[in-house]
């Protein structure tokens, strides 16, 4: 065990998995980078640096610097995956997704069905997402919606270091095709990260905090602003669960309406763009299968359906906050409905 | 020419197979029996089979919507496909795919694709494991003039070359996407936009089993040999529509039927290899009578065959989930 950041716990996950499975090739734009370049080889070790150091201990055979061709090297993943690698591909923002959004969700995701359970397509595509980097439209969003809509898609968004090492692990060896969000802010944050590989399963919640009144359930780095928020409520004797759904195909639907049944009362914190996002699907999931252990309505606490802008101001108010998720809390135990 | 006996009946049992398979779908598909919709490869048949009689189980093709003839080339069993085809539970695909969808990796055959411009990424990511596992393969995009310009096909050029992969990119062109002919729809020259990005191409004549065969056997050998990817533009066309049920009205008058009198590449297989004696007429009439009876057979047991049970809708989305 040892102090870790986002990045190294990433990095680690990698490498480790490198080493055990020679069929593991990361590829993508820059995740080695100054290929054919006159100065470093190594010079970037992707964009921010979470795969610096690999092309060193596993060479250019299996640290692939691609073209900036998405559609042409995340379906090379797919092809790969297909035929026998276990290829992890990196998009350097969620936002391209848009030319390659055929591969991943016509190819990979369609492959098992359509193929009547006889292909495996074991790719993992990483990338980031998220705003408040100052980085505008074309380089913010979530997008995590909408790859969980696809059937054949699994959907994973770890919240801190620890969760990104067991949850990268457990997408490199599973055997279907997972889209991995990692979240831009958080590359610098450290906590306590295992040195050993492990794994955490998808489809199993982490209850980050336990209370009796209420039930947050937020993704991603929206987990820390929840808690964030629940630390200040907690002071006024407002006691929060708090949870992580960790991935959101498969999703932990159980824990989340077990949570609800112990509390009745439900706020949703997500990044993504309110309309057919988590918020409303989880919102929609409790609102079906749990009406009567509600005392209050449902509060999502989402963006406002806008893109992501770029001056800092707005960007600050564009995404969700503590201030934001304390308010829908104090609102929701407000209510007096019943 | 360089085949045995043996490779040369092979050749024409597997164009034959696969036009009758095609010509046979022409008739029953008339009936309504087979549902969505299906897209046949008669006239083409020289082409899959003159690149597929290179390739083992080890090497990947990609195919397109027109597959059946890439499958059958490919070495996928026609029962199977058949029942694929009628939406049977015993189908290649469990009667998920359907006709667009007919895949056997078991058999390096990596699905039809009812994406034009879907397979080329795909093989890139095939000749990809092919050389970091060392297994020797290659693999081979077959792609339509239609696809020749999705950037999908383009962006895997440049990427199978600055890979140097052992990767074929066959452009089938029928001389119609859909129905806008290629004359109007592609700037350039097929070999020379491969050419632009270093890959050696060639032009064939898409009729003649032998020329392909030959360019096939050139690119085939160079990327088994770390030579990278090639590139063949094979000029052919189809015998019927787009799909099945296509009118065909932006054909010329007369086009179709001259191109079978004139442009049929099992006839000049035939004539080819008679004038040569390189196989006598009864031979290939027996391989005729045994194509016929093997289709007749593969309708027949699709016809009989049962389709998926309610159970099979939730299965096998994902391997475990």
């Amino acid at each position: 065990m040892s102090r870790k950041s986002f990045r190294q716990a990433i990095n680690e996950a990698l490498r480790q998995e490198m080493r055990r499975d020679p069929r593991v090739v990361i590829m993508g734009e820059d995740v080695a980078g100054g290929a054919g370049s006159p100065g470093e080889d190594d010079a970037w070790g992707g964009v921010l640096g979470v795969t610096k150091g690999l092309v060193g201990e596993f060479g250019r055979q299996r640290v692939l610097d691609t073209p900036l061709s998405e559609s042409a090297y995340v379906g090379a993943a797919a092809g790969a995956a297909a035929t026998g690698l276990r290829p992890v591909a990196e998009l350097m923002f969620v936002d391209f997704i848009g030319v390659c959004f055929d591969q991943i969700f016509n190819q990979a995701a369609k492959f098992r069905y359509m193929f009547g359970g006889h292909a495996v397509t074991p790719m993992v595509v990483r990338t980031m997402y998220g705003a408040g980097f100052r980085a505008a439209s074309q380089h913010s969003q979530c997008l995590y919606p909408i790859v969980t809509h696809i059937p054949g898609l699994k959907v994973v968004i770890p919240s801190s270091a620890y969760e990104a090492k067991g949850l990268l692990i457990q997408a490199i060896r599973d055997d279907d095709p997972v889209i991995f969000f990692e979240n831009k802010v958080q590359y610098d944050q450290e906590e306590e990260v295992p040195d050993d590989p492990y794994t955490i399963p998808f489809g199993e919640a982490n209850l980050t905090r336990e209370g009796d009144d209420l039930t947050i359930v937020a993704f991603g780095r929206m987990v820390q602003v929840a808690n964030e928020a629940a630390d200040r409520l907690a002071r006024d004797g407002i006691s929060c669960n708090v949870v992580d759904p960790r991935t959101t195909s498969p999703l932990d639907t159980g824990t989340i309406l077990d949570c609800v049944a112990d509390t009745g009362r439900l706020v949703i914190v997500d990044e993504a763009s309110p309309r057919c996002n988590m918020a409303t699907d989880v919102s929609a999931l409790v609102a079906q299968e749990a009406f009567d252990a509600l005392k209050a309505p449902i509060r999502m606490v989402c963006p406002p359906h806008v893109p992501v802008p770029f001056a800092p101001n707005l960007e600050d108010l564009y995404v969700p906050n503590a201030d934001r998720v304390e308010a829908a809390v104090r609102a929701v135990m407000r209510h007096q409905g019943r | 020419m360089q085949l045995n006996h043996e490779e040369l009946r092979r050749a024409y049992r597997t164009m034959r197979l696969i036009r009758d398979f095609e010509e046979r779908l022409h008739l029953e598909f008339a009936t309504g029996e087979i549902p969505g919709f299906v897209h046949l490869y008669a006239g083409e048949e020289a082409s899959a089979v003159g690149v597929c009689m290179h390739l083992t189980d080890k090497d990947s093709i990609a195919s397109t919507h027109r597959g059946h003839g890439h499958c059958i080339a490919k070495g996928c069993d026609t029962d199977a496909m058949m029942k694929e085809i009628y939406g049977r539970k015993e189908g290649l695909c469990g009667g998920k795919g359907g006709s667009m969808h007919i895949a056997d990796l078991s058999k390096g055959m990596l699905g039809a694709n009812g994406i034009v411009g879907g397979g080329p990424p795909l093989i890139c990511g095939a000749a990809l494991t092919a050389k970091v596992l060392q297994t020797g393969g290659v693999a081979v995009a077959f792609y339509g003039d239609g696809a020749s310009n999705q950037g999908t096909t383009l962006e895997s050029l440049n990427l199978a070359k600055v890979w140097d992969l052992p990767a074929i990119f066959v452009c089938e062109d029928n001389g119609y996407a859909e129905s806008t002919s290629s004359s109007y729809a592609v700037a350039g020259s097929q070999i020379e936009r491969a050419r632009g990005f270093g890959i050696p191409a060639e032009e064939v004549d898409g009729f003649d089993f032998f020329a392909v065969h030959d360019a096939a056997r050139t690119a085939i050998e160079r990327a088994r040999a770390g030579g990278g990817p090639s590139m063949i533009h094979v000029r052919l066309s189809r015998y019927y529509g787009h799909f099945e049920g296509d009118g065909m009205t932006y054909r010329g008058a007369g086009e179709v039927e001259a191109l079978r009198a004139k442009e049929d590449c099992l006839k000049r297989f035939r004539t080819r290899v008679t004038e040569a004696a390189l196989l006598p007429a009864a031979e290939l009439d027996e391989i005729d009578r045994a194509a016929a009876d093997q289709i007749e057979s593969a309708v027949q047991n699709a016809k009989k065959a049962k389709p998926p049970t309610e159970a099979d809708l939730l299965t096998d989305a994902y391997v475990a989930y």
